[in-house]
């Protein structure tokens, strides 16, 4: 899932001092799972947020509700009443949630108080790793699992570098694993080391402004012959 | 001849070539590069020209290229894919061909959070790999990536790779190796040599490969300054790895005889080089002592320089 990591409340006081109605609006989605903007952390954001207003001698009034996710406009339709309500929103969404907002309710402000980070996995509560930085063509099936992309400091569809250590850690960190001694090392176990020695041709990164995605079988609906 | 590098004509008529490493100035004072140009003028075949090594900004390795051109020394000019996408590498390629420079070398370049600039986006769109198939494409094909109209002129460019011998994998680094030939490389440089009997062994699988048939590999050898220098690089520079006879060997002189010593070092390791199989040359990264070359070159009998 996409994790995220919440701001600096300065940084989000600043972005929202000029308002004296705030609302918080939290998600139950991705930023939920991984500690950041679900119930508690919203509730949490609105009591560090309205303590930092005090403390800086400025009156606002905070609300909070938690959508079930931001990223969908049926979700947050239903705070339409509150947004009224507010001068700005404060979003704890990842950045698809926050526009999501934005767009929706386009005449008020809309700030993020998450730096949405990656797609990653859950090592532990509160531990997470990235793991994929949706190039849109997964290279996974060739590599062992192991994503050069995400994985590789240099994202090296032919790799390894020059750089790995002895260690097998990649030259940026001795912590970080080189991914493609990573690669090499799973397509050896499981005999199929041949999936990397020929040359992989430069990857397909065209840029056609924001991606849609029509998922199979929905063609009809969205693409007007 | 693919580019009629002095470089290729030498490696071709089957001499022990010798390559050296030139770091370009952080600035653009000229009288810098022209100094240290003329240390290396008819000591060496070409001269290395680092694409802003260890990601910090320097003068551009294609305008210092082409000033050693200009000036009569030959140049290998140093290409990263750290900071161009395939347009720029492209274009550049084009730029360093009409200025007349004829040999480069591929790589991935120094991650830049060695640098100076960390705060950078990284750019690596194509890898290492994939600029030797697309400057060979342009060289031999004369069209571009992915175009199959021809490109106006020539692309004459002798194609240079670099190769790790020792870092993990290292039972894939022959391999590996295999790919960049195949990718396009007429020439290889390795990483710096300490441990010559691990070296050997490797280039045994590498000629029972036939790769030294097909492409020149350039033993990659460092002149050792100090003490300090050699522990330093064992543990930080990637993929160095020095043994423990060198460091003491290194640590037991006086400090002001340390350079003596890794020169001395330099020429033994040049001697047991040279006997390898396999081996046509050697690239002497002296890091920040282009002065002395002409005595190291001298002292391990690698001149004079053949003029063809």
């Amino acid at each position: 899932m996409i994790k995220a990591k919440r701001k600096p409340l300065e940084e989000i006081f600043d972005l929202t001092k000029k308002y004296s109605r705030i609302l918080c609006v939290g998600c139950g989605g991705c930023t939920s799972v991984c500690l950041a903007g679900g119930q508690r952390e919203t509730l949490m954001l609105k009591q560090e947020l309205s303590a930092l207003f005090k403390q800086k001698e400025k009156k606002a009034d905070f609300s909070v509700f938690v959508t079930e996710r931001q990223c969908n406009p049926e979700y947050i339709s239903d705070i339409e009443d509150m947004v009224k309500d507010h001068d700005c929103i404060i979003s704890t969404a990842c950045g698809a949630g926050v526009q999501m907002l934005a767009e929706r309710y386009s005449s008020k402000p809309v700030f993020p108080a998450l730096n949405t980070m990656f797609i990653g996995l859950d090592r532990s509560t509160g531990l997470y790793q990235e793991r994929c930085r949706s190039c849109g063509d997964c290279q996974l099936g060739y590599t062992g699992g192991i994503c050069p992309v995400t994985c590789c400091s240099k994202s090296l569809f032919n790799g390894p570098c020059g750089g790995t250590n002895i260690d097998g850690s990649c030259e940026l960190s001795r912590d970080i694993p080189c991914a493609w001694n990573g690669i090499y090392e799973r397509l050896k176990a499981q005999n199929r080391v041949e999936n990397i020695l020929s040359i992989h041709p430069p990857m397909d990164w065209t840029d056609k402004g924001p991606g849609t995605l029509i998922q199979a079988g929905y063609e009809n609906r969205y693409i007007k012959k | 001849m693919k580019s009629g590098s002095n470089l290729e004509k030498v490696l071709n008529a089957g001499h022990f070539a010798v390559t050296t490493e030139f770091g370009p100035p952080k600035g653009t004072d000229l009288s810098i590069v022209k100094t240290k140009a003329e240390f290396l003028r008819g000591k060496v075949d070409a001269v290395n020209v680092t694409d802003c090594q260890t990601a910090v900004v320097r003068l551009s390795s294609i305008a210092t290229s082409a000033i050693l051109v200009g000036m009569g020394i030959e140049p290998v000019m140093q290409m990263t894919c750290r900071d161009r996408n395939r347009i720029a590498i492209q274009s550049d390629i084009f730029g360093a061909s009409a200025l007349g420079i004829r040999n480069m070398l591929a790589i991935s370049g120094d991650h830049h959070n060695f640098g100076n600039q960390k705060n950078a986006r990284k750019v690596y769109d194509i890898d290492s790999m994939q600029m030797l198939v697309l400057v060979k494409r342009m060289r031999d094909e004369k069209k571009m990536l992915g175009e199959e109209t021809l490109i106006q002129g020539e692309v004459p460019m002798f194609i240079g790779a670099a190769a790790n011998p020792f870092a993990p994998p290292m039972e894939f680094r022959a391999l590996h190796l295999r790919k960049k030939i195949e990718a396009g490389a007429d020439f290889i440089q390795t990483q710096s040599i300490y441990d010559v009997d691990k070296f050997r062994e490797w280039m045994k699988i590498v000629c029972d490969m036939g790769l030294d048939r097909q492409c020149s590999i350039l033993a990659g050898l460092t002149p050792l300054k100090s003490a300090g220098m050699a522990e330093y690089m064992a543990g930080n520079v990637p993929g160095m790895q020095i043994p423990d006879s060198l460091l003491k060997r290194m640590a037991g002189v006086p400090k002001e005889k340390a350079a003596e010593e890794g020169i001395r070092i330099f020429c033994e390791q040049v001697e047991q080089i040279r006997e390898i199989k396999g081996i046509a040359g050697v690239h002497i990264m002296a890091v920040e002592w282009e002065h002395r070359i002409p005595e190291i070159t001298e002292r391990a009998r690698l001149l004079p320089r053949p003029v063809l």
